[in-house]
């Protein structure tokens, strides 16, 4: 592994990765052996997988709600991130009125938004979809935006003098230019995504991964509350190499990467 | 024999805020010929040849630019404007400009894709085909461009230059990131493919422009001034004694 790749595109080796896994629930299982802490306020790794076993199918049942949040959120995030970035290129009027607002708007605390968002969307998937997409928008448009304005001037000039209308000109050069730029916000929306979805299931919810540890928590059930935490890591790790897979091989395509 | 019809002329002058690049220049390119302008970097010949291939260049152009009135007539678009330079020249620079995501056939064909043209796409198919023999390139046309060496590259650029198949073709120090053999190689045979083309060469390489110029001009600060080619035509060869002497003649006027 070289020290010059960006951290989030480092592959992870499954097998220092298993390493340091083991290491630190060994680790965990002796501090809870030797302080005696309580079961409710840190249960063992034991009894964490005893409890992953114990509630396999509720815990499947909630963690399947909770993806199709963070999919369809990143599906849609995404897209949406796109599109304001590709108009706010077509169109210099477009940039000045809405560049300032799209900034000034990240100030604003996402999750401050979340109760109003259950209230506008309900308590089912819409609000937690909806966090999703706010989290996610932002980092997606602004990298994608940028990549679109870096495409190299020679390019810009080479399809100008070969009269490639203003359109043209964003989708057959700029468009796969910008490709590893988005691929970069696609990697970074990946690690956003799951926040936005529990987030939003912990201020209202009847489902999720999120709402389950909250009732996990609620009844002391901290086992549970743990097993749900796995699970969620479990289910990030998976989307982030799938995401890895698809952003490389679109990073491969756009001649990033050979 | 060579032609004495105007290809393209232009006259006037260019300034950036305040800083007066050229004045009062008048200079033309014969049709059917090449046409090299020698100059030092940073005098402004890379500007005057944006200028006329009606691209960017952050400054104020204060005159005219003529091409041949037949050339218009003969572009098939012509309801993109007649007065659009953009429609009679083809553009090659420094570096190859090749797209990384496009094979090398893709390459050649990006006017194509970039205009939408694929309702010529079986001419156009023939004419991909017989430009990759004539730039050597046969058995490379579906690598992509990292597969290729810096030669190769500028060969694509050059069928690319060439699928425009327009009359004026301006040529912005295209060989100059080439290693010296290579670059020989190309200027014989960008030499050979454009035979019959109107060609604006810029380039700073005296050797370069004692080769391969049918017209040379020399820009420096004060302006652009007509200078003598040996008299054989060209491509010349480089060691011969003509050249050499030209060629000297060149860089002393470059220094001075």
């Amino acid at each position: 592994m070289t020290s010059d790749t960006p951290v989030s595109k480092q592959k992870i080796n499954v097998r220092d990765l298993a390493v340091s896994v083991l290491i630190i629930l060994i680790g965990w299982q002796l501090v809870v052996w030797v302080t005696e802490v309580p079961r409710y306020i840190l249960p063992g790794p034991l009894a964490v997988a005893e409890a992953l076993f114990k509630y396999s199918d509720l815990l499947a049942m909630h963690a399947w709600v909770t993806a199709i949040e963070v999919v369809v959120g990143l599906i849609f995030g995404t897209l949406l991130g796109m599109a304001t970035a590709m108009y706010l290129t077509m169109s210099a009027t477009a940039t000045r009125y809405m560049m300032p607002i799209l900034v000034i708007s990240q100030t604003v605390p996402v999750f401050a938004l979340a109760p109003i968002l259950t209230l506008w969307f309900g308590y089912g998937l819409g609000s937690k979809i909806a966090m999703t997409i706010l989290i996610i928008y932002f980092p997606v448009a602004s990298s994608f935006l940028d990549g679109l304005r870096a495409t190299p001037k020679g390019f810009l000039d080479l399809a100008q003098s070969m009269r490639a209308t203003k359109f043209n000109t964003l989708i057959r050069v700029r468009l796969p230019a910008a490709l590893p730029s988005l691929s970069s916000g696609i990697r970074l929306a990946t690690v956003y995504a799951p926040i936005g979805a529990i987030i939003g299931e912990w201020v209202g919810a009847s489902q999720g991964l999120g709402y389950l540890m909250l009732l996990a928590n609620g009844r002391v059930k901290i086992d549970l509350m743990f097993a749900a935490l796995v699970t969620l890591c479990i289910f990030t790790l998976l989307l982030r190499a799938v995401t890895n897979a698809l952003c490389n091989r679109l990073d491969h395509w756009a001649g990033q990467s050979h | 024999m060579q032609s004495t019809l105007v290809g393209l002329s232009i006259t006037g002058s260019f300034q950036r805020d305040t800083n007066i690049l050229f004045s009062d220049i008048s200079f033309e390119l014969k049709q059917g010929c090449w046409t090299c302008l020698l100059g030092p970097s940073g005098v402004g010949k890379s500007t005057l040849l944006r200028l006329l291939a009606g691209l960017s260049t952050g400054g104020q152009f204060d005159g005219q630019i003529r091409t041949n009135p037949e050339f218009i007539a003969t572009d098939t678009d012509v309801n993109q404007g007649a007065n659009n330079i953009a429609n009679v020249i083809s553009y090659m620079a420094q570096t190859d400009l090749l797209f990384p995501w496009l094979d090398v056939r893709q390459n050649i064909m990006l006017g194509q894709r970039l205009r939408h043209e694929n309702n010529t796409a079986h001419y156009s198919k023939k004419t991909v085909d017989r430009l990759i023999d004539q730039v050597g390139l046969g058995a490379h046309e579906y690598k992509r461009p990292h597969q290729l060496s810096g030669g190769m590259r500028q060969r694509v650029a050059l069928a690319r230059t060439l699928m425009e198949d327009q009359p004026i073709v301006l040529l912005d120090e295209p060989f100059s990131a080439l290693d010296a053999r290579t670059r020989d190689d190309m200027q014989s045979l960008a030499f050979d493919v454009l035979k019959d083309k109107t060609v604006l060469l810029v380039t700073h390489d005296p050797t370069e422009a004692v080769r391969l110029a049918h017209h040379l001009f020399v820009m420096t600060h004060d302006g652009i001034h007509s200078h003598q080619t040996p008299p054989n035509l060209p491509p010349r060869s480089v060691e011969h004694p003509k050249t050499l002497t030209a060629q000297a003649t060149l860089l002393r006027v470059l220094k001075s």
